[in-house]
């Protein structure tokens, strides 16, 4: 290979790397990397690839149990539903591609972990979302970015034809700078037909099938569009790439059809790093080498450099292996689907990733050296000397009274209703969505002989800002509850960590707490994570993120007829508060309302306290003795009730007795609380499994609560109207 | 030959992309602008100029709601319809 | 009965459309590309994003080697219903009259709608009352019906306004609420709102089976 014109230690670290891991590469290659293994291993060894400040953490999270079928290091993780069907699911983020064009970068997230869920033969049936925004009412960036996150979520959701059935949106003023694109993905697979990506079988061949390679998002993050590295300086191209759902569509049917057909050994979908990620991925997990001829690859642009063409995150393509044998029929059935497949490589025994342009060799390194030999890091964890959060600003009135708290928490854009969000994305192709958004607290869907999945993905960034081990606790326990309310039981997890800069001690300190709290829930619950993402340096000019560790959980449901819903519904039906709730104002929406700084530490949690009652709730929905039920989240009991009363278009009347402070009572806020409705008989059998309190009764047009001496009072008509308030964002 | 389609909404349609940038342009600021049109631009490489017209009226444009262009980008007069 | 559900790249809601039309006779799929309608009874040209809408929203499905078979059925009377894309398909096939043009609150927009049934005697609505009231979902980002005035007061005459959206549901902002129509010949039906989406009370309402029980009612008919 000629050397001239090798790139300088200074130009590696333009690209990302440190001196001591250019230093490093060189020993691992006993030379200087070339143009284009520097741009390869920049990439395999960045943060987002190799996971360097956050595997040694993440190893410490329960990744078995019982369901677990595939777990962390796939495409996406997979858990048992019975009847040899597996669910398929994985979280991941699109923060900084959306933080820069909302629209294609929310869509492309999309993409992206759709393709995850279908490269292990599992086809979608479901996306979720979740969000973080500035203040929308007073940040006309932050609207500009929600309004093009969710247009691209629907864009791509609506157009493949898979439903977004549920999701979460926040708005805090540390998000103004960030916002937070996290997408969920579930699909649906036969166990005996789920495929692996290691790649297998020397002399077997590598087909890449789906859209032509261009220059969309070299580097990622513009990394490289600003370095100056020979011939790249002469076109810095905008970084943003472009998502194609037709595409997409037609890569989904073909890939299964392809698994159906029994035609391919191994499948792996292209997203960050592109060619380079996917094939090194391939090689490591076979244990074998690839040899990939870059002439061979379908360009866009003609001109392109081999190491651009390695690097390119040009989106909707896949890589599959093939044995010689099926390569005419694999390319036959690619062109039927329009996503003509192209050979581009071969499985070899040689341990070397080698790229070639046509007979000339332009890189070699080995396998392993790009993807397990990246130095991982030890954190250096600290926590803050000093508040890292500035007070949320002040919205309502200091003199409020308990009624106008209510009205402006039903009215605040972290509680007010999602409807203008998500009538943006078709929610029910594909006909097995039982519960809508808005019907019940998580999403439900139906499966093959009666049976449901229970779906719901939460994070809470200023809980865990306030503290990061119990706040993260609290997230992992109001997802389970979520699930409990549908009549689900956990099956697994998937997690989203949205952090600030981790080389900073206070930051470090939040991941690490944080991991430990997942870790500590997963646990307990029973719960493994299954896979997940890991999203890092989100800090604006202003400080970090709060820290968002963003949960999804599947779930399961033995009778899909009696999913479980959130609104009340008959007149009479007694309403109880369930669960050793002990509600707490520090950290609240209310707090945030009143502008107050975020405590220093959360109350403990009992969590297996809180499992407990979860099991109860779920077995009492599962038993159809349930007219609803609800978790106790943001904005406390009252606004728990008010949800009730609006999702079920009925008032209620409820009287808490003797109350210290009616404040805390009614707005405070902890895991574990749920509000039910039904039959007074059901509630009294509830009542012998967990703690619970008839607080009042289902009827009339109007919330009415008395709480020792506080009163609050509020038709149904002002409360819908003040749940609107979203809907003024979108006229 | 390369030539230039321009599609756009028939005088009396309605046109939500239209007025919705009409409503934008006076917030930021830019006074005096009415009827605004939202279209689209098609650009085409074509060994027979004389074949667009005809494209145009089964796939290009739709005639019922869409007036086409054609414009030839050597300098030649185009069509309109 | 036997039901053929077209499938074109990009379509989304043909597998939807195939159990709805299942739950009253045969169901297949039938493959843009191929030109044999398995002896099919009746024609759904279902949801979706035929060809990514590129273009305009069933541009380009219209000119697929199986829609020229289902014209050529059509122009012979055969039963042709089209839901949303396929709505718009089959106005750009010329089958049906008039356009669908971007809603006007330019949205994408998922939202339960009540349909009213104007005319309950064309193949697709004889299993309905006059006037009654459908609870059928609608999802679509390019549904605003448009035709020329004079031409819709000569559909109305005809009673080629099928189904209209209740008071207050039309959202997209069609003309004189029309939300499905017919040809001439009363054979060919297509509609916004999605009654393959309405055939299950686990999922939603059960309203939509209405339009499938109908086609299935004709084309017996037909047959006796």
């Amino acid at each position: 290979m000629a050397d001239a014109g090798l790139p300088t230690v200074e130009e590696a670290m333009a690209l990302g790397l440190t001196r001591g891991e250019y230093e490093l590469v060189c020993e691992k290659l006993d030379r200087p990397p070339n143009q284009v293994e520097l741009a390869m291993f920049s990439l395999l060894w960045s943060e987002h690839c190799a996971y360097k400040h956050s595997k040694k953490l993440l190893m410490t999270l329960p990744t078995e149990g019982e369901f677990v079928v595939m777990g962390p290091g796939e495409n996406a993780g997979a858990v048992d539903v019975g009847d040899g069907l597996v669910c398929a699911f994985k979280v991941e983020s699109h923060n900084h591609p959306s933080a820069v064009e909302p629209f294609q970068g929310a869509a492309t997230g999309v993409g992206g972990i759709l393709r995850d869920i279908f490269a292990i033969g599992a086809r979608p049936i479901a996306v979720l979302d979740s969000l973080r925004f500035g203040d929308p009412g007073t940040s006309e960036r932050s609207r500009f970015l929600l309004d093009g996150a969710v247009s691209g979520i629907g864009h791509y959701g609506n157009s493949i034809g898979v439903p977004t059935v549920g999701g979460e949106v926040y708005f805090e003023e540390p998000y103004e700078q960030n916002c937070l694109v996290n997408a969920m993905a579930l699909g649906l697979g036969e166990r005996e037909k789920l495929v692996r990506s290691a790649a297998a079988g020397i002399g077997n061949i590598l087909v890449l099938y789906g859209a032509s390679t261009g220059r969309d998002g070299i580097g990622g993050a513009s990394v490289l569009a600003s370095a100056e590295l020979g011939e790249l300086s002469e076109d810095k191209r905008p970084t943003v790439q472009v998502g194609d759902p037709f595409e997409e569509s037609k890569l989904l049917e073909c890939s299964l059809e392809l698994l159906e057909a029994g035609l391919i050994v191994a499948l792996q979908d292209l997203g960050a790093a592109g060619l380079t990620s996917s094939a090194s991925e391939m090689a490591s997990k076979g244990e074998v080498g690839i040899d990939i001829d870059v002439a061979k690859v379908p360009l866009r642009e003609a001109d392109m450099e081999p190491f651009e063409i390695m690097v390119s995150e040009s989106q909707e393509r896949m890589l599959c292996v093939v044995e010689p044998g099926k390569l005419d029929t694999v390319i036959a059935l690619t062109d039927k689907w329009e996503v003509h497949g192209t050979a581009i490589g071969t499985v070899t025994d040689t341990g070397q990733m080698r790229i070639f342009r046509g007979e000339e060799l332009v890189g070699e390194m080995p396998v392993v050296a790009l993807v397990d030999d990246c130095p991982l890091y030890d954190l250096d964890p600290a926590p803050p000397a000093a508040p890292i959060y500035p007070p949320p600003t002040a919205t309502l009135d200091p003199a409020a009274d308990l009624r106008q708290a209510l009205l402006a928490l039903i009215a605040s854009p972290n509680i007010a209703s999602r409807r203008p969000l998500f009538e943006q994305y078709d929610s029910i192709v594909q006909s097995r969505t039982v519960r809508r958004p808005e019907e019940s607290d998580a999403a439900v869907l139906q499966l093959p002989g009666g049976r449901g999945l229970a779906v719901s993905i939460d994070g809470n960034g200023r809980k865990v800002a306030a503290d990061p081990y119990r706040g993260t606790i609290g997230v992992v326990l109001e997802c389970a509850s979520n699930l409990a309310c549908a009549g689900a039981q956990p099956l697994g997890t998937t997690n989203n960590l949205n952090f600030g800069n981790p080389e900073k001690p206070h930051i470090a300190w939040q991941l690490t707490e944080a991991v430990r709290g997942l870790g500590e829930a997963c646990r307990a619950l029973e719960a493994p994570i299954v896979g997940g993402n890991v999203s890092l340096y989100n800090e604006g000019a202003s400080g970090p993120i709060y820290p968002t560790p963003v949960i999804g959980m599947v779930g399961r449901l033995p009778d899909v007829t009696r999913a479980g819903r959130l609104g009340f519904a008959r007149e009479g039906d007694a309403i109880a508060l369930v669960g050793r709730f002990s509600p707490a104002l520090p950290a609240s929406e209310l707090a945030r309302l009143r502008g107050e700084a975020l405590p220093d530490g959360l109350p403990d949690v009992d969590i297996a306290a809180v499992r407990a009652t979860q099991e109860a709730v779920r077995d009492a929905v599962r038993e159809g003795a349930l007219s609803s039920a609800h978790d106790i989240a943001e904005g406390g009991l009252l606004v728990a009730i008010a949800e009730s009363c609006l999702a079920g278009d009925v008032g209620a009347t409820l009287d808490l007795g003797a109350c210290e402070d009616a404040w805390s009572a009614l707005f405070g806020e902890a895991p574990g609380g749920f509000v039910v409705s039904g039959d007074p008989s059901a509630i009294a059998r509830l009542a012998e499994h967990t703690d619970v309190d008839v607080i009042g009764a289902v009827g009339g047009d109007r919330l009415h609560v008395r709480a020792g001496d506080g009163e609050a009072n509020a038709t149904l008509a002002e409360l819908r109207e003040a749940h609107r308030a979203l809907a003024r964002l979108f006229p | 030959m390369r030539v230039r389609v321009l599609v756009r909404p028939k005088a009396g349609i309605l046109d939500p992309q239209g007025v919705a940038v009409e409503q934008a342009l006076p917030a930021l600021g830019f006074g005096g602008v009415t009827d605004v049109r939202i279209g689209r631009l098609i650009e085409l490489e074509v060994d027979d100029p004389a074949q667009v017209d005809e494209m145009c009226r089964k796939l290009l444009a739709n005639p019922l709601v869409e007036d086409y262009e054609v414009q030839l980008l050597d300098g030649a007069a185009g069509t309109a319809s | 009965m036997k039901f053929g559900v077209l499938r074109f790249p990009g379509s989304c809601d043909e597998v939807d459309a195939q159990l709805a039309a299942g739950r009253v006779g045969e169901a297949v799929l039938l493959w843009h590309r191929d030109r044999d309608l398995q002896g099919c009874d009746a024609i759904i040209v279902p949801g979706g994003f035929s060809y990514g809408d590129y273009l305009r929203a069933g541009a380009i499905a219209r000119f697929s080697p199986m829609m020229e078979e289902v014209i050529a059925f059509a122009r012979d009377g055969g039963l042709v219903l089209g839901i949303c894309n396929g709505f718009q398909v089959l106005c750009e096939a010329g089958l049906l009259p008039g356009a669908l043009l971007q809603n006007t609150n330019r949205r994408f927009t998922s939202r339960q709608v009540r349909l009213e049934v104007v005319n309950s005697e064309t193949p697709f609505t004889l299993a309905c009352a006059p006037g009654e009231l459908l609870s059928v979902p609608a999802k679509h980002g390019s549904g605003r019906y448009y035709a020329p005035d004079d031409q819709i007061d000569a559909m109305e005459a005809a009673g080629q306004v099928v189904v209209r959206y209740a008071p207050g549901d039309c959202f997209n902002g069609s003309a004189r609420d029309i939300a499905g129509v017919c040809n001439q010949a009363g054979n060919v039906f297509g509609l916004m709102p999605h009654p393959e989406h309405a055939v299950d009370p686990l999922t939603g309402s059960t309203d939509g089976l209405r339009i499938f029980e109908s086609m299935a009612m004709a084309a017996e008919g037909v047959r006796g």
